[in-house]
C-alpha cells in the first residue's frame, strides 16, 4: 500500500465517519438540551425510530423527502410530548417512561410496517427523488483531481445530503442557544435548581416542555436522516442502539455541545473503522474482533463515568420531577 | 387620605386552609413603609404560609392584600415581583454552577440575548453594591461562595428586580455570628434607604436587636402586635407558646464524679489535609455538662465525629470510663456505642435519621440488632412499635404515631425522636450536637430539661452548639475552640457573652495587661 492509497483509504473512512456520526450528533444534542432542563430522555432511540418510520412511509407514499421529514418531526415531537406528559405533568419516572416509549415504538413501527406494506416490517424502497440526495458543494468537481485537498474537499466535505450539513450546523447553534440566550440561561437553571427558576417567576414545566420540543425536532431530523438520507427505506429496529450511543456521547462530552460533537465523531470513527477492519489482520495485534471495536464507545463511557477521564457531572436536577415545596 | 403614607403591606382577613388544617385564620397585618417588621412564632404557626401567600406561592382562600395602599391579587411569584416584593428564602434559590451575575439575571434578563442585559445588569449591580454596601464579585461562581455571601446574592437578586419590600425567611439559621452581624448592618442600611423589611425568625434575640415592630403568630393567628421597644423576650416567648416559658434553664450546681470521657492530645486531619482538631485534651466527668463554644467550622463537628467513632483520628487517645477506646481505621461507631457512648449528631437529617423511614424504624437506627428488637433472622415488629410508642409518649413526640414517616414530623419532634433513641440507652457519655437547631421554643425548653436530667442521673454530657445562649445556660464548664484547638476554658458561672465572643475570635481578653504580656 503506498502513501496515496492509504491517504485515500483514510479519507474514505473519515467520510464514513461523518455519515455514521450525523444521527449521533443530532440525537446527542437532543439529549443535551433536555438533560440541561433536568429531564432524562432515554427515549432518544424510540423517537429516532418513530421518525425514521414516519419519514420513510410518507416519502414512499408521496414521493417527497421533505414531506417525509415533516412527518418525522411531527411524530418525534409528539413522542417527546408524551414523555413530558408522563414525567413532567404527572411526575412519573423518567427512565421508565423513556424505556416504555422505546419498546412501544419498536413494536408499533414493525406492526404498522407489516400492516401497511406487507414487507416484513420494511417500507418500500425509495426512489432517488424521494430521498435526500447528495449535495455537491461548488467547485467540488473542479478540485477533484487536485491531490489531497481535492480528495478532502470533494469526498469528505462535499457530496453529503442536506441533513448532514444541518447536523453539523446544529452544533454551533445549540452552543449559542444554551450559552448566549435568555432561553439557554433559563434552560440550564431549570436543570440545576428548578426551585430557583420557579421563584424567579418562570414556569419550570413550560421550560421542560420547550426543551422536549427541541429534543423532538432534533430526533426527528436524525430519524429522517436514517431512513431517507442514509438508507432508502425503513428497516425494523434500524436505529440499532444509536440512541444509546448518543446518550453515551452526551455524557462523554459532559453535556457541552462541542465536546459532544467530538465524542460523536470519535464514536462514528470507531464504527467506520470496525467496518473496515472486518477480516483484516493488523500487524502485531492480529485480527481485532469487530464486536470489541463496536463496544468501545460504551467501554469509554464507563471508564469516563468511573472518573478516569476527568469528571462527568450531570445537571444536578436531571431526572428529578419538580414538585413545588411547602 | 389621612394619617400619612399608606403602609407598605396591609393584609386584611387572610384565610388559608390545607384540607383540615387551618394554616392562616383571619390574619391581619400592617407593616409601615421603611420599617423592619419581625414575625415570630413556633414552627407550624403559619408564618411561612402567610409569607408564601404574600409572595404568590399560594393564593389565599379569602382576604385582601394591599401593597403601598393598592389592593391587588398576587397569583404567582411574577405578580409579587412586579408589585415590588422580593423574598430571601430559607434555602437559597440559587444555581450553584452559575456566576453571581447569571443568578441575578435569571428571570430578569432584559432581552432574548444575554449580551443585551449583561452590561446593564453589571452597572446596576455595582450601583446597588455601593448604595447598600453589598459587595460581591459578580463573576464568582455562587457554589464557591460562603453562605453569608450567597445570602447577599439573594438580597441583590431581589433589589435588582426593584424590590421595595424584602421578606427574609429565617435568614440567620445558617449564618455564623459574624455573618449575622453583617446581615443586620445591611438590613439597617436598607431600612435607611427606605426599604421595608419583613423578618421571619424564631430567634427572639434577633427580633429585639433589629426590628421596629413585631407580630407574634400562634396556631395560624396573629396573637399580638407590639412595638419592639415596648416588649421583652420573655413576653414574646410567652405569646408564642401560649404559656410561660423558662428561657433560663433551671438546674442545680453540678456534682461531678469520676472522669467518664478523657481525651488526650487528640488530632484529626481532614480530607483537605488540614489539622481540623489540633492536639485537644479535656475530661468530662459523670454528672457534668461540658459545653464547646466556637464559631461553627472551628473543628467542633470533627471532634464530635472523632469521639463518636465516625471519623478516624490521626493521633491521640480517647478513654471511656478509664478504658482506652481510641478509634482505629477503619472507624467503628458501633464500638463506641458499646462502650456506652451515645451520640446525637449535629445534622439530624443527614446523620441522625432516615427521612423516608417510619418513626418506629428511626427509633432503632444503630440499635437494630439489639435482641430486644431483632431475632436471629427477622425483626420483631411488634416489640419495635411498642417500644417506639413508649418513647414517643415519654418524650412527648407529636403526633404520637409510630408509623408516620420521619420526614412528616416537625423539626422539634424529629429531634425528640433522636434524643429518645440515644438517651433511653442510659449511656455513660452523651455527645449532643446542636440539640435545638431548627427546633421551636416549646420543644427547646423540653430538650434542655432532658439534658439536665441526664446529667443529674450521672451521665457525662458533651455539648456542641452554635447558640452561645444555649452553651451558657446548659453547661457547667465551657471550652472554647478556635481553628481546631481549645483556646480556653471557663466555668459557666464566670462566663459572659462578651468574653466568650472574644475567645471564639481568639482575641485574648485584657491583652494589654502586663500579666498577658508575660504569658
Amino acid at each position: 500500500m503506498d502513501i496515496g492509497e492509504s491517504l485515500f483509504l483514510l479519507v474514505l473512512t473519515l467520510d464514513a465517519t461523518v455519515r455514521v456520526a450525523t444521527p449521533l450528533i443530532l440525537a446527542a444534542l437532543a439529549g443535551l438540551i433536555v438533560e440541561r432542563a433536568g429531564v432524562i430522555d432515554i427515549g432518544l432511540e424510540g423517537k429516532m425510530l418513530g421518525a425514521a418510520f414516519a419519514a420513510a412511509t410518507v416519502a414512499a407514499v408521496t414521493g417527497s423527502a421533505w414531506l417525509g421529514l415533516l412527518m418525522a418531526l411531527v411524530v418525534s415531537v409528539l413522542l417527546a410530548l408524551l414523555h413530558g406528559f408522563a414525567c413532567i405533568t404527572h411526575k412519573g419516572n423518567q427512565i421508565v417512561s423513556g424505556v416504555a416509549i422505546n419498546i412501544m415504538v419498536s413494536g408499533l413501527t414493525a406492526l404498522l410496517g407489516v400492516a401497511w406494506f406487507a414487507r416484513g416490517g420494511q417500507t418500500p424502497p425509495l426512489s432517488d427523488e424521494a430521498r435526500f440526495g447528495a449535495v455537491t458543494l461548488p467547485g467540488a468537481e473542479a478540485l477533484a483531481d487536485v491531490p489531497l485537498i481535492g480528495a478532502i474537499y470533494s469526498e469528505l466535505l462535499s457530496g453529503h445530503n442536506v441533513l448532514v450539513y444541518v447536523a453539523f450546523l446544529t452544533v454551533p447553534f445549540v452552543w449559542w442557544l444554551v450559552y448566549r440566550t435568555r432561553f439557554g440561561l433559563r434552560l440550564r437553571a431549570t436543570g440545576e435548581n428548578p426551585a430557583a427558576v420557579d421563584t424567579a417567576g418562570i414556569s419550570v414545566e413550560r421550560m421542560r416542555f420547550l426543551a422536549l420540543v427541541c429534543c423532538g425536532i432534533l430526533c426527528g431530523l436524525a430519524g429522517a436522516y436514517l431512513s431517507t438520507g442514509h438508507s432508502a427505506s425503513f428497516i425494523r429496529d434500524m436505529t440499532a442502539g444509536k440512541g444509546y450511543i448518543a446518550l453515551a456521547a452526551m455524557i462523554f462530552g459532559k453535556w457541552r455541545p462541542v465536546p459532544v460533537l467530538l465524542a460523536c465523531l470519535l464514536f462514528g470513527f470507531l464504527d467506520a473503522v470496525a467496518v473496515r477492519l472486518q477480516g483484516v489482520a493488523l500487524p502485531m495485534v492480529g485480527e481485532v474482533p469487530v464486536q470489541f471495536v463496536q463496544a468501545l464507545p460504551y467501554i469509554l463511557t464507563v471508564v469516563l463515568l468511573a472518573g478516569f477521564i476527568g469528571q462527568a457531572i450531570a445537571p444536578r436536577a436531571s431526572g428529578i420531577p419538580y414538585v413545588k415545596e411547602r | 387620605m389621612t394619617g400619612g403614607p399608606p403602609p407598605a403591606i396591609e393584609l386584611r382577613g387572610i384565610n388559608k386552609r390545607f384540607g383540615p388544617v387551618h394554616a392562616n385564620k383571619d390574619v391581619s397585618l400592617r407593616v409601615p413603609a421603611g420599617t423592619i417588621h419581625g414575625i415570630v412564632g413556633e414552627n407550624g404557626a403559619g408564618k411561612s404560609t402567610l409569607m408564601s401567600i404574600l409572595y404568590g406561592f399560594y393564593e389565599a382562600d379569602s382576604g385582601e392584600i394591599a401593597i403601598f395602599g393598592e389592593t391587588m391579587k398576587i397569583r404567582g411569584s411574577e405578580d409579587a415581583i412586579a408589585a415590588g416584593i422580593g423574598m430571601v428564602h430559607q434555602h437559597f434559590m440559587l444555581v450553584d454552577v452559575f456566576t453571581v451575575l447569571e443568578n441575578i439575571l435569571l428571570g430578569a434578563e432584559g432581552g432574548a440575548l444575554l449580551a443585551d442585559g449583561m452590561a446593564a445588569a453589571r452597572r446596576e449591580i455595582t450601583r446597588l453594591e455601593e448604595e447598600y454596601g453589598l459587595q460581591v464579585d459578580p463573576d464568582a461562581l455562587v457554589g464557591d461562595l460562603p453562605v453569608g455571601l450567597r445570602q447577599r446574592v439573594e438580597i441583590l437578586k431581589a433589589l435588582f428586580r426593584g424590590a421595595r419590600i424584602l421578606i427574609l425567611d429565617e435568614p440567620t439559621g445558617v449564618l455564623t455570628p459574624q455573618e449575622t452581624d453583617q446581615l443586620f448592618r445591611v438590613l439597617d442600611t436598607l431600612r435607611q434607604q427606605g426599604v421595608t423589611i419583613v423578618l421571619i425568625t424564631h430567634k427572639l434575640r434577633e427580633i429585639m436587636a433589629i426590628t421596629d415592630n413585631v407580630s407574634v403568630m400562634r396556631a395560624g393567628e396573629v396573637v399580638a402586635n407590639r412595638p419592639t421597644a415596648e416588649t421583652t423576650r420573655e413576653e414574646l416567648a410567652e405569646l408564642m407558646v401560649g404559656r410561660k416559658v423558662l428561657l433560663e434553664v433551671g438546674k442545680r450546681p453540678a456534682q461531678p464524679r469520676r472522669p467518664a470521657l478523657e481525651v488526650e492530645h487528640l488530632t484529626v486531619i481532614d480530607e483537605k489535609g488540614l489539622r481540623c482538631v489540633n492536639d485537644v485534651s479535656f475530661t468530662v466527668r459523670s454528672g457534668e455538662i461540658v459545653g464547646i463554644a466556637g464559631v461553627s467550622g472551628n473543628g467542633q463537628s470533627e471532634l464530635m465525629e472523632a469521639l463518636s467513632g465516625i471519623r478516624s483520628i490521626d493521633s491521640g487517645e480517647i478513654r471511656v470510663n478509664g478504658t482506652r477506646v481510641t478509634p482505629v481505621r477503619p472507624t467503628d461507631a458501633k464500638r463506641m456505642r458499646q462502650a456506652s457512648l451515645a451520640h446525637v449528631p449535629e445534622d439530624r437529617h443527614r446523620m441522625g435519621l432516615v427521612m423516608p423511614f417510619e418513626a418506629s424504624e428511626s427509633t432503632i437506627l444503630g440499635y437494630h440488632d439489639d435482641p430486644k428488637y431483632s431475632g436471629m433472622v427477622f425483626m420483631n415488629g411488634r416489640a419495635i412499635v411498642a417500644d417506639t410508642a413508649g418513647k414517643m409518649s415519654r418524650f412527648d413526640v407529636r403526633p404520637r404515631n409510630p408509623f408516620l414517616k420521619t420526614a412528616n414530623f416537625s423539626g422539634g419532634n424529629q429531634q425528640k425522636i433522636v434524643l429518645a433513641r440515644e438517651m433511653e440507652r442510659h449511656p455513660d457519655i452523651l455527645l449532643v450536637g446542636q440539640p435545638t437547631r431548627g427546633v421551636d421554643i416549646g420543644a427547646i425548653e423540653f430538650i434542655h430539661k432532658r439534658i439536665v436530667e441526664m446529667r443529674d442521673a450521672g451521665c457525662a454530657v458533651l455539648l456542641v452548639s452554635v447558640e452561645l445562649d444555649e452553651i451558657m445556660s446548659l453547661s457547667d464548664r465551657i471550652l472554647v475552640m478556635f481553628e481546631g484547638g481549645v483556646v480556653g476554658e471557663v466555668a459557666a458561672t464566670d462566663a459572659d457573652a462578651r468574653t466568650l465572643g472574644l475567645m471564639m475570635a481568639n482575641i485574648v481578653p485584657d491583652q494589654e495587661t502586663a500579666e498577658a504580656g508575660h504569658g
